[in-house]
């Protein structure tokens, strides 16, 4: 009884993990979009933006990563 | 659990895929046991020497197909070195070409049908990034003495918000290492574990078809992953040299 409780606590915490995922889908469209709206505005400025641009997503995408772990961890390490 | 939803017992773990097991024998995995790591880690290296070595060997003017990749992708560090971490990065620029070589063939061995992707371990890709951290930190040091710490010393900022920036900018550099290599790690591991989601499902006769085609476009993603990855490792191991070598603010 015990052990499936400690369980059910496991795969809920799992899911309530996986929420950050969808909170870094939101950072990363945020980056993306914005980096479209201002590209769009003055493209000739865009190319030398790139990496900024990548940089800015690798960031936002890393708490989403972290989350994920958590995530992994529930479900198989403890 | 999630077995009976789907109608059925998946025939193998997503997870599966990620076992260390020695290629030899049935022993355990000891310290010296080669391994399918092993085995994936060094053809990632063969590669690398395959294309820029071998490769380039002929030094035609006119490049041969792999000649010109090879060509390619020493301009593409070169320039991404250059822009983020000025002239005085450059110096460094082999041992930054040296990790984008690796871990881009690292990851597409890795898409390879029943290979194994060693960059989805934390355990490979904790050594690239600390090894990057302590690097970084180490050239910090040596180039600007103790001028280095002012990194941490927000010199732009209100007098009273410094320590609490310091405190701040210390925490968040002392993660660097951590997130650049579980970023690799965690994206490589969350989509060769989604493909093979996919793959569970395709044994569904009701979802069979429509699983083949996310199966195919996820491996899509993925080739996509693969190489942003590898340049996101790269690029940001360019701005922590560039804050190594130009701390001020």
């Amino acid at each position: 009884m015990e052990g499936d409780i400690a369980q059910m606590g496991q795969f809920i915490g799992a899911g309530l993990a996986a929420i950050g995922s969808g909170a870094a889908a939101i950072g990363v469209g945020h980056v993306a979009g914005n980096f479209l709206a201002g590209a769009l505005r003055n493209p000739s400025a865009a190319g030398g933006q790139t990496a900024t641009l990548f940089i800015g997503i690798a960031f936002a995408e890393a708490l989403g990563i972290f989350s994920f772990l958590v995530a992994l961890l529930l479900m198989f390490a403890v | 659990m999630a077995d009976e939803a789907k109608g059925g017992a998946l025939e193998f773990h997503p997870m599966d895929q990620f076992i260390v097991k020695p290629l030899f024998g049935d022993g355990g995995v000891g310290v010296f046991s080669f391994t399918n790591v092993t085995l994936w880690l060094a053809l990632a290296v063969l590669c690398v020497f395959a294309l820029m070595v071998l490769g380039t060997s002929r030094r035609a003017i006119i490049p041969s197909r792999t000649q010109s990749i090879a060509e390619l992708a020493y301009g593409f560090v070169y320039q991404m070195v250059e822009d983020v971490t000025g002239k005085d990065g450059i110096k460094y620029f082999p041992y930054i070409m040296t990790l984008f070589m690796f871990i881009v063939f690292a990851n597409f061995l890795g898409l390879i049908p029943m290979s194994f992707t060693t960059t989805s371990h934390i355990a490979v890709t904790a050594v690239l990034g600390f090894g990057v951290f302590i690097a970084v930190t180490a050239i910090g040091f040596i180039k600007n003495g103790m001028g280095f710490l002012s990194l941490f010393w927000v010199s732009s900022a209100p007098l009273p918000l410094r320590p609490i920036l310091a405190l701040i900018e210390v925490i968040s550099y002392f993660v660097r290492p951590v997130s650049h290599s579980i970023r690799l790690a965690g994206n490589l591991m969350a989509g060769h574990a989604v493909l093979k989601v996919f793959a569970g499902f395709a044994q569904v006769t009701a979802v069979a078809p429509i699983a083949v085609l996310g199966v195919t476009a996820i491996y899509g993603l993925e080739v996509l992953v693969a190489f942003i990855q590898a340049y996101v490792f790269t690029i940001l191991t360019c701005v922590y040299l560039k804050d190594a070598l130009h701390p001020h603010h």
